[in-house]
């Protein structure tokens, strides 16, 4: 399977959200692929947009099997979220559950006037009536495959693929 | 009821035979060693090939828990306990309930054990009537019903004016005052030695001085009163070598150790092993090492089990609630095999301290195999392996800190007054 | 031996003690609280991470205060609570401490907070619990307080990040404090270099120092250049008697004033696991100074419990 280079992707990313923006808007990344991302799309909107970022451990439903993860990082929304329009931010959309537990993490620090969902990779399999209004790359891929986003240490994106087990 | 024990190993420390030889046993005594008497007839005959033939052991303190305690143990299945561990004569601490202060109790003792017809029981009687260390109990009388010594157990005289009358009373009549030396205020609420272990889980620590202070006031009015003593249950190198000195001076004073001793430290405890709580405590190494070599050359008399049985709800406790003690009588034997064989000292030498030193001290003709003595033996197999579990023991005390240790030497029949007691299934 | 706290495949089970617990463990710890002092400052202080999980605080030593901090920490993770206070009467009925427990493991508890007058109480509770039950020390005698040793040592991180170059100081009763062994052994394995006790030979248990500390009688020496300070509570029954002459001895001796403090580096903080005797272990100047942070410790307290008992509920044998 070829995969789409990560770089114009995100490029692809970056221009459909653009004209998104309004003076409302937030930018939340789900750590760490999505947080990644808003950190590389936040400068480049051309405007200032507020930044959170969620940890979605604490709210994972998959908790009584998998336990805490070792790594965690503390979830910061340091904006009032009441009447916020919100866009979550999400490196890769596959099951929707991720985005389940964030979006109820979220409540947890108000009542937001919208939330809209921003991936840069759709690769399909959704368990949940989740789908995200925007979406840089679609890629179908198997069960059996992981899709993963990678950062180098100059801050540019690549895609990895693996086998799930 | 003539037997004949054949092909056996025998070991008699008192005698200081160490060879294969064959045993006869007629009318309760031995009455040949080698070769029997002229027109001996074997009723029974036992092959003690591959077996060692041990004189039956002597436990200088073993709990039978009755009168008082019979949810802990009954003199039944302890007296059971004994015989499959090989141990024929025992004495008993008087911290039962009633305290063995009066006549009619040691009477009554004496009387249920030996119905039972396995070990013989040697009461030690209370030094003072409920072991309060006020009065003195009647020691004479006390003799009479058949104690071989007087006790205070686990309880200290706090009052040295007692205590020194104590020795006294005792010298007037050749007593030998047994006490186990523990000074009560230093060691006050106290549930393990007083170092490393105890300091890292928090344990209320008994200092080793609490040992040697009381060693120091007893040896001191032992000398001045002339009594004989006998000091139970060392923990401490500083101990031993107070000890040493004081047989090296002359003074008529004996003492023992408990086999957990020997082999166990504060370390045991690990996390707040109930089991480890024992009293003295288990102390250091250095203590261990002190003890091992007090055994060996010979400043400390006897080897005892310090069988306590201990029931589950007394003794699954935190650490410092849970009561002190362990069961013993059957581990004694295959731990002192253990001991021998781990300081590399020959084996006669290490039974001595649990069959003829012993029986000397109790002054009871007992623990050893020489021609017409009492037919009191055990036959032991010191290479068959078991593991110390809660169902292999026969004590109802099923508590020690061995369980789950794999031990080598397991007793196979054991013979009170030449009629086999015991003999594995 | 195999560590009681830790499943077989060397994930934290049970907290009993901060002693034998490897640092990558101490740092999880310590890194989710910092997730978990978060959560406090929202507008929903709760997240649903032990929704259906009961947690049952059992005192069998009265704590209203340590209780509360459990209760807090485990409603804000959902959990449902039940607090029991096993008053010794009922024990003295016959009752032992592990009918209590499968008792209460009978009305489907999923997690055990012990607090217990008796050093290894949580330890044998531990050793007793089926499987799929976790068990929380929250103080056994005088053997460990966990929660309240990595509370503190999370305090320190969040004041003082570089665990590697600090020199703490604990000052007062260690002989019988559970939370001084918790945080010493804590400290320790987090590899800061130099730990102080400072008391007088009476409050030190034997062979202190092979806990892997330095031991001062003087404060003056002890306190120089020290980059915080732990004063530990002593108890009221300890002021006078064999212990010590009296609170005042004591106070002039090792109570923290800020003539002392100023021996310590100008930047140390002062820290008290509460409740504080003022004008015994310390001055109050001291203890509402700028440089106590004995109210922080409290508010972070709520965030290492819930770490741990989220850790926990996810860890089974």
């Amino acid at each position: 399977m070829i995969l789409p280079d990560a770089e114009a992707t995100f490029e692809v990313l970056l221009q459909k959200l653009k004209p998104l923006i309004t003076d409302n808007t937030a930018l939340v990344g789900i750590h760490s692929g999505g947080v990644w991302l808003v950190d590389r799309l936040l400068p480049l909107l051309g405007r200032p947009v507020a930044r959170g970022t969620l940890d979605i451990s604490f709210y994972r439903d998959d908790f009584d099997q998998r336990g805490l993860r070792a790594e965690n990082k503390p979830s910061q929304i340091p904006f009032d979220v009441q009447d916020q329009h919100i866009i979550l931010v999400d490196d890769v959309f596959h099951t929707g559950r991720t985005i389940r537990a964030a979006m109820n993490e979220l409540f947890d620090y108000g009542r937001p006037a919208s939330i809209s969902l921003a991936v840069l990779v759709d690769r399909g399999g959704r368990e949940l009536p989740i789908v995200p209004q925007i979406v840089a790359a679609e890629i179908p891929l198997p069960v059996s495959q992981n899709l993963q986003l990678l950062q180098s240490e100059d801050g540019r994106f690549h895609f990895e693929l693996k086998d799930s087990l | 009821m003539k037997i004949l024990i054949k092909n056996g190993r025998l070991i008699d420390p008192k005698n200081n035979i160490d060879t294969t030889q064959d045993i006869y046993i007629a009318a309760g005594k031995i009455v040949g060693i080698g070769s029997g008497p002229a027109g001996f007839e074997a009723t029974q005959t036992l092959d003690a090939s591959g077996l060692l033939v041990l004189p039956g052991l002597v436990d200088l303190s073993a709990r039978l828990r009755e009168p008082g305690f019979e949810h802990k143990a009954t003199l039944e299945s302890e007296m059971q306990a004994a015989v499959a561990g090989g141990v024929t004569s025992l004495a008993c601490p008087p911290d039962t309930d009633p305290v063995l202060d009066e006549p009619g109790l040691v009477e009554m003792l004496k009387h249920k054990a030996k119905q039972l017809h396995l070990a013989h029981v040697y009461p030690l009687g209370a030094i003072t009537r409920q072991l309060q260390g006020k009065q003195l109990t009647e020691m004479s009388e006390l003799t009479e019903a058949g104690c071989v010594g007087f006790s205070q157990a686990d309880v200290a005289i706090t009052d040295t004016q007692v205590l020194w009358r104590a020795m006294q009373y005792a010298a007037t009549f050749g007593y030998t005052i047994w006490l186990r030396p523990e000074e009560p205020y230093l060691a006050s609420g106290g549930t393990a030695h007083d170092g490393e272990v105890a300091s890292r889980l928090g344990l209320k620590g008994i200092p080793a001085a609490a040992e040697t202070l009381a060693i120091a006031s007893i040896l001191t009015i032992a000398r001045e009163t002339g009594a004989s003593i006998h000091l139970c249950r060392l923990s401490t190198a500083e101990g031993v070598e107070m000890v040493r000195a004081a047989k090296q001076q002359g003074l008529p004073v004996t003492c023992d150790v408990s086999i957990n001793h020997l082999h166990l430290t504060e370390h045991d405890i690990g996390y707040f092993d109930p089991n480890c709580h024992l009293r003295p405590p288990l102390r250091g190494q250095r203590d261990r090492d002190a003890l091992s070599q007090g055994v060996i050359d010979g400043t400390i008399d006897a080897i005892c089990s310090d069988h306590t049985p201990v029931d589950d709800d007394a003794k699954l406790q935190p650490f410092g609630e849970a009561e002190a003690g362990a069961t013993g009588l059957e581990l004694l034997l295959p731990l002192v095999c253990k001991w021998a064989d781990e300081q590399n000292i020959p084996l006669p030498q290490a039974l001595a301290a649990v069959t003829t030193k012993a029986a000397a001290i109790l002054d009871i003709p007992a623990g050893e195999l020489s021609l017409h003595a009492d037919a009191d033996l055990c036959l032991l197999d010191p290479a068959q392996e078991w593991k110390v579990e809660a169902s292999v023991l026969q004590s109802q005390g099923k508590n020690t800190p061995f369980l789950g240790l794999h031990l080598r030497g397991k007793v196979r029949y054991t013979l009170v007054n030449g009629q086999l007691v015991y003999q594995a299934a | 031996m195999l560590n009681p706290q830790l499943t077989p495949d060397g994930k934290l089970r049970h907290l009993l003690s901060t002693e034998g617990l490897p640092r990558a463990i101490l740092n999880q710890i310590l890194d989710t609280a910092e997730s978990f002092v978060g959560v406090a400052e929202r507008e929903v202080k709760k997240v649903p991470l032990l929704r259906g999980k009961t947690v049952c605080n059992i005192f069998f030593e009265n704590s209203t205060r340590t209780r509360t901090t459990f209760e807090i920490a485990a409603k804000r993770l959902s959990a449902d609570v039940i607090n029991l206070n096993v008053n010794t009467s009922s024990q003295s009925k016959g009752e032992t401490i592990l009918d209590t427990i499968d008792n209460l493991t009978a009305m489907h508890a999923d997690m055990f907070v012990i607090r217990h007058a008796q050093s290894g109480a949580a330890h044998l509770i531990a050793q007793h619990v089926a499987p799929h039950i976790h068990v929380i020390n929250a103080g056994d005698g005088r053997h460990a307080h966990p929660t309240q040793g990595l509370l503190d040592v999370f305090t320190i991180r969040r004041y003082k990040p570089d665990m590697h170059n600090l020199r703490v100081a604990l000052v007062g009763d260690v002989l019988h404090s559970r939370v001084a062994r918790s945080e010493i052994h804590a400290l320790t394995t987090l590899g800061v270099p130099e730990v102080r006790v400072i008391a007088p030979k009476t409050l030190l248990p034997q062979h202190v120092e092979k806990l892997g500390v330095q031991v001062y009688h003087d404060m003056r020496e002890g306190l120089k250049d020290v980059d915080v300070i732990m004063m530990l509570r002593l108890q009221n029954e300890r002021m006078s008697g064999a212990l010590l002459p009296s609170a005042q001895e004591y106070f002039k001796c090792y109570g923290l004033t800020p003539e002392k403090l100023a021996l310590a580096k100008p930047d140390a903080i002062v820290m008290h696991p509460g409740p504080m005797n003022r004008g015994v272990e310390i001055d109050s100047a001291v203890a509402d100074g700028k440089q106590s942070v004995i109210l922080p410790q409290v508010t972070y307290g709520i965030a290492v419990r819930m770490a741990v008992m989220s850790m926990l509920a996810g860890n089974s044998a």
